[in-house]
């Protein structure tokens, strides 16, 4: 691998090192941002465990009254918002912020501000959203809001109004993170990274990026007319004036169904990488990897109408939609193939990255195989509205989405921190997660085909529905438990976790070639790549051996300067926003707005380095 | 490759194209699937309405509190102008970057202003369109072609707006000097959106006001 010198002569001061909670304010840093977006959205991520935990409890025994049917639905509503937008969407996007450039050789993305103004935008709108339990408003008609549970006719209250617009804000933080992310990718790749030769990891984020700014206008524009239809009197959704409830469906899931692709392509990514570096083997079918996620991506937009069979399309649009749908299993089939193709006679490293990932294979093929029984309308009949959906989607999204990316946490916790996760409790934590999760859901499966139905908030004694319902909340308590574990495992890592070297795992791709952390500037020198594996290249050149990179001073790097104007930009857009919130608050809207054009001016001929 | 002339920050890029005019192109990308959703919404809803009054043909409504007949509500003519106007802005922006990269600066302003004027008269004609269909019996809730119709130009005329403080603002910087050649990025980044807000446009006016 040879180097290219980048960056201006020396004759300026090195950059001065960053601390203290102003600097973490206006901090354009793409791996603080992405630190600041990990540590959100795992704190959110644990608040809808918390939801997810007292569902449980009341569902333990029949006849419960530990929580009231009003309290119910909101928890399971805003448990699945939750862990959708707040949970899984955002620690994706702490490894796209933190590892995209890293892996592509880059200094930072394409737009530091811009990325900064997403991470904040992505905090306002969670914070609106979970503002509604201070109001004891929390949105209560399930994540996916149908017409017309939503009207004002059914839904007074402002639970639906805090979801718009949490949703609202949300969307703008995805999408404006999506257009920086998608060029960061495809412009500042270092040279000789020809796309063909990008890591899986940044091609199936390069993917979801995609179905981002594709998907994301879509469900904007419902919310906006929903919200029109709640405050300004308008019947998009309202059939007493002529509009038809089915069109949100369709609006919905068009969003809805490439959202769950945003939601398990990156985790698709994460496992491609921990999988070869783990077998000592090149990925195998690098290209069908690509092909197939591409496939997945354009196909998902297609299949939107198989969440809706119940609807009554009839049977040409349910024929359709059902062929589509299960023509998804087949590049979702080459992927575990080629997953198994990886493994398969390689070097096995049982280390905890390795657990999490085998463990996401097994249990998103489980998942993947009840997705495809109801591909078939017949069999969705039976399990639609039961807790057979309940356990697919717990499988796709926990077994598979939080597998994959608690998997990836602890890869590159030791390129983050500096420090190893400690290998023991990380398999304590693997042991009991795997337990837990599999007591928790797959007794759902019986529940389900048995007829207990989904969003009911308790059933009665005698109805058979007891015994696995215990199991379950056992199950929970243990999923839970193994949280705590990984937090102690995080905190004594910090504490007096051993130091990491800049390649503890002897890795592939470019991130471990710099120092464990990384400094401001990534890489001193600009790397440029030869092949798809450019660090098991250079070790193989090397004679099997990598020398530690030294920490440089980084005298005479070019970094974007800090800024408080992307901040400021957010906090005007959420407040523009906000005075959509409960009737049209004008005074709001207007000062929001006045915020938002100050911040977007000072930011645009702000000086953007030093 | 570390000459002094190129700039740290902009180092060339992997595509070769320009990383904001990337950013720009892709924001337009997404912006396609946001406008194709209004367009269905009111496509949809089409001949649904419960009540006129209606886009092409006499209907009975409501008019000052009594049911009346009411007249058809598009009138062609002006909003046909007005598509013109809007097309020929597109026209003259090019003309005004053409400018910018020659480094020619009255071609510059003058044909920059030129676009501004056009884009404001766009918006003057859809404020007095709007309140002609009020008058004539179009509330915002009367009906479902109402709420669509305002709601699908509506958005569109806010991002005309968001167009022309761009274009003034960077009319500004012209007019103080500060669009150089070599900066003349700045206005085909504003141009592009501009250009984009044009395309919406033509996809509207014949679907909403032409087609029956």
């Amino acid at each position: 691998m040879s180097t290219i010198a980048m960056g201006h002569a020396g004759t300026e001061a090195a950059p001065a090192e960053k601390k203290g909670l102003w600097s973490w304010i206006t901090t354009v840093d793409h791996k603080r941002i992405g630190i600041l977006y990990g540590v959100t959205a795992f704190i959110f991520f644990l608040l809808g465990g918390l939801e997810a935990l007292l569902i449980r409890w009341q569902l333990g025994a029949p006849d419960k009254t530990f929580l009231s049917p009003e309290a119910y639905n909101q928890l399971f509503t805003m448990h699945g918002t939750t862990m959708i937008f707040l949970g899984v969407m955002p620690l994706s996007a702490m490894f796209f912020n933190y590892f995209i450039p890293l892996q592509i050789g880059a200094r930072d993305v394409a737009f530091p501000r811009l990325n900064a103004y997403s991470y904040w935008v992505f905090l306002f709108g969670g914070l609106v959203l979970n503002a509604s339990f201070l109001f004891n408003a929390a949105p209560d008609m399930g994540w996916f809001a149908y017409a017309n549970l939503t009207s004002k006719q059914f839904s007074p209250g402002l639970n639906v109004d805090f979801w718009i617009i949490g949703l609202q804000i949300l969307g703008i933080a995805s999408l404006a993170a999506a257009v920086n992310f998608f060029v960061t990718i495809l412009n500042l790749r270092a040279p000789g990274m020809k796309m063909m030769r990008m890591p899986m990891f940044v091609w199936m984020s390069l993917i979801t990026q995609v179905l981002l700014l594709l998907a994301f206008p879509i469900i904007t524009v419902a919310l906006v007319l929903l919200m029109l239809d709640r405050n300004f009197g308008t019947h998009f959704f309202v059939p007493s004036g002529g509009g038809d409830p089915v069109l949100w469906q369709h609006l919905f899931w068009l969003f809805g169904h490439p959202e769950v692709y945003i939601l398990i392509l990156p985790a698709f990514g994460v496992v491609s990488e921990i999988l070869p570096v783990f077998s000592r083997k090149p990925l195998f079918g690098y290209a069908a990897m690509v092909f197939s996620g591409c496939f997945i991506a354009f196909l998902g937009f297609g299949v939107w109408s198989h969440h809706m069979f119940s609807t009554g399309l009839g049977p040409m649009a349910d024929t359709v939609f059902s062929l589509g749908t299960m023509l998804i299993a087949i590049p979702t089939g080459v992927k575990i193939f080629n997953w198994i193709g990886t493994v398969w006679g390689g070097s096995i490293q049982y280390k905890t990255p390795m657990y999490f990932a085998l463990g996401f294979v097994a249990m998103f093929i489980i998942g993947g195989l009840s997705g495809v029984m109801h591909a078939s309308p017949p069999a969705d009949l039976q399990q639609t509205d039961s807790y057979f959906i309940v356990a697919h989607f717990h499988y796709v999204l926990f077994g598979g989405s939080i597998f994959a990316l608690t998997a990836g946490a602890y890869y590159w916790f030791p390129k983050m921190t500096g420090r190893m996760l400690s290998e023991g409790l990380g398999k304590v934590h693997f042991w009991l997660m795997f337990i837990g999760f599999n007591l928790t859901f797959a007794p759902m499966h019986i529940l389900g085909l048995n007829g207990m139905p989904r969003r009911v908030y308790t059933y009665s004694a005698g109805m058979g529905f007891e015994f696995w319902n215990a199991i379950e909340t056992a199950g929970s308590l243990i999923l839970g438990f193994s949280f705590l574990v990984f937090i102690v495992n995080i905190l004594k890592s910090l504490k007096s976790g051993e130091v990491a070297t800049a390649d503890p795992w002897h890795g592939a791709t470019l991130e471990w070639s710099i120092p464990s952390p990384p400094q401001e500037w990534n890489f001193a020198v600009e790397p440029t790549v030869d092949g798809r594996d450019p660090l098991w290249e250079l070790r193989r050149a090397n004679g099997g051996t990598l020398p530690e990179p030294a920490r440089v001073s980084g005298k005479g790097i070019h970094l974007p300067s800090p800024s408080y104007w992307p901040i400021v930009t957010a906090f005007g857009t959420a407040m523009t926003l906000v005075g959509f919130l409960m009737h049209v608050t004008l005074w709001v809207i207007l000062a929001g707005l006045a915020i938002t054009m100050i911040g977007i001016f000072s930011w645009a001929f702000e000086p953007a380095d030093h | 490759m570390a000459h002094d002339t190129a700039h740290a920050m902009h180092p060339p890029t992997a595509t070769g194209l320009d990383t904001r005019k990337l950013a720009i192109w892709t924001f337009i990308g997404s912006e396609c699937l946001f406008f194709a959703t209004l367009i269905s919404n009111y496509l949809v809803y089409k001949g649904h309405s419960l009540v006129g009054p209606l886009p092409h043909e006499a209907s009975q409504c409501m008019l000052h509190g009594e049911m009346t007949a009411c007249e058809p509500i598009f009138e062609i003519p002006l909003v046909t102008f007005g598509t013109a106007v809007l097309l020929f802005s597109s026209f003259f922006v090019v003309l005004a970057l053409n400018g910018a990269q020659k480094g020619n600066r009255k071609q510059l302003i003058g044909w920059l202003s030129a676009t501004v004027v056009c884009g404001l008269f766009f918006i003057g004609m859809q404020v007095y369109e709007f309140q002609h269909f009020y008058h004539k019996g179009l509330g915002y809730t009367t009906n479902l072609f109402g709420s669509s119709f305002y709601t699908l130009t509506g958005f569109h005329g806010a991002h005309v707006t968001i167009g022309i403080i761009w274009l003034v603002t960077v009319l500004i910087l012209a007019l103080r000097g500060k669009l150089p050649p070599e900066k003349a990025l700045n206005l085909e980044l504003a141009a592009l959106y501009w250009h984009f807000v044009d395309v919406v446009w033509i996809v509207i006016f014949p679907v909403v006001y032409l087609m029956r």
